[in-house]
């Protein structure tokens, strides 16, 4: 076998535009068990990235034991990533956490579940009590629950209790993909599939290090590469990543300036005829003005403010103006980054102007970084609604009242719903007093470490931690669940192109640990939750009745799930949504008759002014009589809130490895992934090292106005005026004594997106000096 | 001809504005979206200054006296606190309409004089201020509620 610690990507299979991916059957079972000694196999697929590749999980004597590739899948053909391949193994780790834990006296105890259950209902009834008491809750979970979990913590929140300050740490990885959809199409919702790798002759990569987070979909790419008629490849990455140097045309741009770049090749798209005059006359709203904006950015001038030859300007512009089928896909780099919407619609222009939207091989991802990140955006326990509605259309309110046998006001939709970082901010306020947090860990995960940590501890603030392990976040908790996971529950998630999965029960979660979704259904049981004809609100004993009781709340909104069931999903592959009367079968690419989901009664939102996030009325949206066609949004550049000074004289962006996921509360916990990148690094270019006397492997500090990390050094692959730190690596395999600071994010600034509210972990002013050479000595 | 008035009125109480969009940026930088967008918009408003100067300058050349009372004072510094932070943006929002209401007065005025150049200046800005006083609408939207109902 393949070792694939070293080659994360397993061997080539090579095929041909338009022809299928061959299939290429991963698996890896742990203890020399042998494929013929499985107990048994059951279906599910990733949750350790957003891809969707599904596999079989392989049962010995009632542990998970091992998973192999499904080879009918639509999404992976049989391969699996490198965190799937060994990260299952996190499920039999012996520090589960297997019974309830509440604070006493300071110290976390063990505790039976009606004793922690009933500290939350008691303290949940104090607060709900009296006007505003729904103020007093926050929930901030995860990209990592199913979709029967999300949709029954939605209601739970904004129908039993009516809070508007419900968030999923999605809002790190993916709400500007959501925003961008949304501002540019009129509703959420990915346009393109995976299928487009197969059919494009051009991909370009935006601040996607795909290589790392999608490995299966790199795989993909690189199989067209090595084929026939390969495609052209553009990357947009301030560091020389395997994506960079897989492409042929590589910019390194100066962290923080996409929006420059973007405007800079619109301009040259335009003004060499290379768009799509017809398109853009029937399907589209506001060239004139994209026109005016981005005319102000000639090459020279990008190549100024991005710090990069206005030569290669010409020549990305040219691989993909000249491209008939040119496949896009954007993360992190443009969404955690300055004018993150911005730049995100600005690869929509792209698609637009070029037409290149609805048919094979000319494909937008606007990606995801968290698996089931897709399903809190459909099912409403982020800051969306359920069914991708407008919190300010009153007619999609009446229709949720409606579903859920509420009055319209239950239903918070004076504003749309709290975003994380706000949430956090009335926590630190001290307005919200009950804060439950679902299988994520901000504590290591959110910017301005030292803050979060200060919120969290506070004495008034209630903290309710459901997770697999005591996490770091969890440490700090009054009441930690313990939960089951992936393998242990049943359900269904949904990746980035739309493809919904079935997970199967595997085996029974480890001592008390119950699925999240039984946690939340107590929860509505004990609270007591009434409709407005008095029954109780929530009736559903299991994840099925939930499904079902979604496909109602989906039915004629864009991700229609009406025509899968658990039993469609068991056996075959995943299938896409819409799925209804009109499309049994599921749909491959939205928007294929240019037709986009702007109309007033319809989308998903009336829009925001990109610089400010001022929002727009229903009246000013109507008076743009969109008619079906989706909007171009182009505004100026504007320099990052954050930029480097004498002081802090360097840019900081954190990223990802491919052996590791979000903090490691799983793959660092799988022997041979922890093994492969057990601890953080810095790297910097070779010329800011000279600069510092610092060579390979010596201890560095890297300093912001915030505070501060120490680890190893490693030299190059980036450009000059930058660092790289990944942000996984926390402190919960350190002794509490031995803790130095190494968290990228206790250098990250408290600042976002103002349309998407996404952190931008990308950009931060930092400086760097050497504490220790390789050897240990001075 | 009084144009050169109205001109200075909205000069200034767009560099009122700037200054008062620091001022209540400082005043909640704990507010980080509202710390940059102050900044952001107090820039903005630096911008429209300056691009309002050269016809200031040109029409006072043919301006009697300024007449008594022209200018109004709308801001008296800045508060604290989460009701501190809705009333400070209040003020912000208030400050802003009177220059969005000055562009249209100005704007009439520059087609009165046929005056091309200040009709660009007052086209590009008053879209900008319409979109400040959409800005803090929204923020103001948001944070009422908790502000109002919830915190104690």
């Amino acid at each position: 076998m393949v070792d694939r610690i070293a080659d994360p990507w397993g061997p080539r299979t090579p095929y041909a535009p338009g022809a299928a991916w061959p299939e290429r059957v991963d698996m890896f079972l742990g203890d020399g068990l042998s494929e013929d000694e499985v107990d048994g196999w059951y279906q599910s697929a990733s949750v350790l990235h957003s891809n969707g590749d599904a596999m079989d999980i392989a049962v010995k004597d009632g542990r998970i034991a091992g998973v192999r590739g499904r080879a009918v899948d639509r999404v992976n053909h049989g391969r699996l990533d490198v965190k799937d391949m060994y990260g299952w193994q996190a499920n039999n780790s012996p520090d589960r956490l297997t019974r309830p834990l509440v604070r006493d006296g300071g110290r976390l105890v063990e505790a039976d579940w009606d004793t922690a259950m009933d500290r939350i209902v008691t303290r949940s009834r104090e607060l709900l009590d009296g006007p505003g008491g729904w103020g007093h809750f926050g929930f901030y979970t995860s990209g990592q629950l199913f979709l029967e979990e999300y949709y029954a913590l939605g209601v739970i929140g904004k129908a039993g209790i009516g809070t508007p300050h419900m968030d999923g740490n999605t809002r790190l990885c993916t709400a500007t993909a959501a925003a961008a959809m949304k501002a540019s199409f009129g509703t959420d919702g990915q346009p393109g599939s995976y299928t487009d790798v197969d059919h494009c002759d051009a991909i370009a990569l935006w601040g996607h290090n795909v290589a790392e987070t999608q490995s299966v979909l790199w795989m993909r790419m690189l199989d067209r590469r090595r084929g026939t008629n390969p495609p052209a490849m553009l990357a947009v990455d301030p560091r020389d990543t395997p994506v960079a140097r897989e492409a042929d045309v590589h910019l390194a741009v100066r962290a923080g300036t996409n929006v420059a770049l973007m405007n800079g090749l619109l301009r040259e798209i335009i003004r060499r005829g290379w768009y799509d005059e017809a398109y853009v006359a029937a399907h589209t709203i506001g060239f004139d003005e994209l026109c005016r904006i981005v005319d102000g950015y000639p090459p020279e001038r990008v190549a100024g403010i991005c710090d990069i030859r206005a030569a290669d300007v010409e020549r990305a512009a040219e691989l993909i103006g000249t491209s008939q089928r040119l496949l896009s896909t954007v993360l992190q780099g443009f969404y955690q980054s300055n004018q993150a919407t911005a730049a995100a619609c600005a690869v929509n222009n792209l698609h637009l102007l070029r037409g290149m939207i609805g048919r094979p091989g000319a494909g937008i991802y606007q990606m995801n970084g968290q698996p089931t990140a897709q399903n809190t955006r459909e099912t409403g326990a982020d800051g969306d609604l359920p069914g991708l509605r407008n919190w300010d259309n009153e007619q999609h309110i009446r229709e949720l009242a409606e579903l859920w046998n509420v009055e319209p006001d239950t239903i918070p939709h004076w504003a749309p719903p709290t975003h994380a970082m706000q949430i956090f901010r009335y926590a630190e306020q001290g307005s919200i007093k009950l804060l439950w947090i679902s299988a994520t860990n901000p504590a290591v995960s959110l910017p301005d470490l030292a803050r979060i940590r200060r919120i969290l501890a506070k004495p008034k603030l209630f903290v309710v931690v459901q997770d697999l392990f005591l996490t770091e976040t969890a440490e700090l908790a009054d009441v930690v669940l313990p939960a089951a996971t992936w393998g242990e529950k049943l359900g269904t998630f949904t990746s980035v192109d739309r493809t919904v999965h079935l997970s199967e029960k595997a085996v029974d979660p480890p001592g008390e640990a119950r699925a999240d979704l039984d946690i939340f259904l107590d929860y509505a049981r004990r609270m007591d939750f009434r409709d407005r004809d008095g029954e109780p609100l929530i009736r559903w004993t299991g994840p099925e009745d939930v499904f079902e009781a979604w496909k109602e709340c989906s039915r004629g909104r864009p991700c229609d799930y009406t025509r899968i069931t658990y039993e469609r999903l068991r056996g075959g592959s995943g299938i896409q949504w819409p799925c209804d009367d009109e499309h049994p079968e599921g749909t491959e690419r939205l928007y294929t008759d240019g037709v986009f989901n702007t109309d007033p009664d319809y989308c998903e939102t009336y829009g925001h002014d990109l610089s400010t996030g001022a929002e727009f009325s229903e009246q000013q949206y109507r008076a743009k009589e969109p008619g079906g066609r989706a909007f171009l949004h182009a505004v100026d550049f504007q320099p990052s809130p954050e930029v480097p000074s004498d002081e802090y004289p360097l840019l900081l962006t954190t990223g990802r490895t491919v052996y590791q996921f979000h903090t490691r509360t799983k793959t660092g916990r799988a022997r041979q992934l922890d093994a492969a990148a057990p601890d953080v690094w810095v790297q910097i270019s070779t010329e800011d090292a000279a600069r510092h006397g610092i060579t390979d492997g010596d201890l560095v500090g890297i300093a912001a106005p915030r505070g501060a990390i120490q680890g190893p050094a490693r030299i190059g692959r980036i450009r000059a005026g930058v660092i790289f730190v990944p942000f996984h690596y926390g402190y919960f395999d350190i002794d509490r004594p031995d803790r130095l600071p190494r968290a990228a994010n206790e250098l990250t600034v408290t600042a976002w997106d103002p349309v998407s509210k996404q952190p931008i972990f990308k950009v931060a002013a930092v400086r760097i000096v050497k504490l220790a050479d390789a050897d240990g000595g001075r | 001809m009084h144009l050169a008035h109205y001109l200075g009125l909205l000069h200034r109480a767009q560099s009122n504005l700037a200054d008062a969009f620091r001022q209540v940026g400082e005043a909640h930088a704990d507010e980080p979206d509202v710390f940059h967008l102050c900044h952001q918009q107090a820039g903005v408003c630096d911008r429209h200054a300056g691009l309002l100067e050269p016809f200031a300058r040109r029409y006072s050349e043919e301006a009697p006296d300024e007449p008594e009372r022209l200018h109004s004072e709308l801001f008296s510094g800045t508060r604290t606190g989460g009701i501190g932070l809705l009333r400070d943006l209040q003020d912000l929002y208030l400050m802003a309409a009177e220059c969005d209401v000055c562009w249209t007065v100005v704007g009439q005025a520059a087609r009165g004089a046929r005056d091309h150049g200040l009709q660009q200046v007052v086209q590009q800005c008053e879209g900008e201020t319409a979109i400040q006083l959409q800005w803090l609408r929204t923020r103001m939207k948001a944070a009422a509620p908790q502000a109002l109902v919830v915190a104690e």
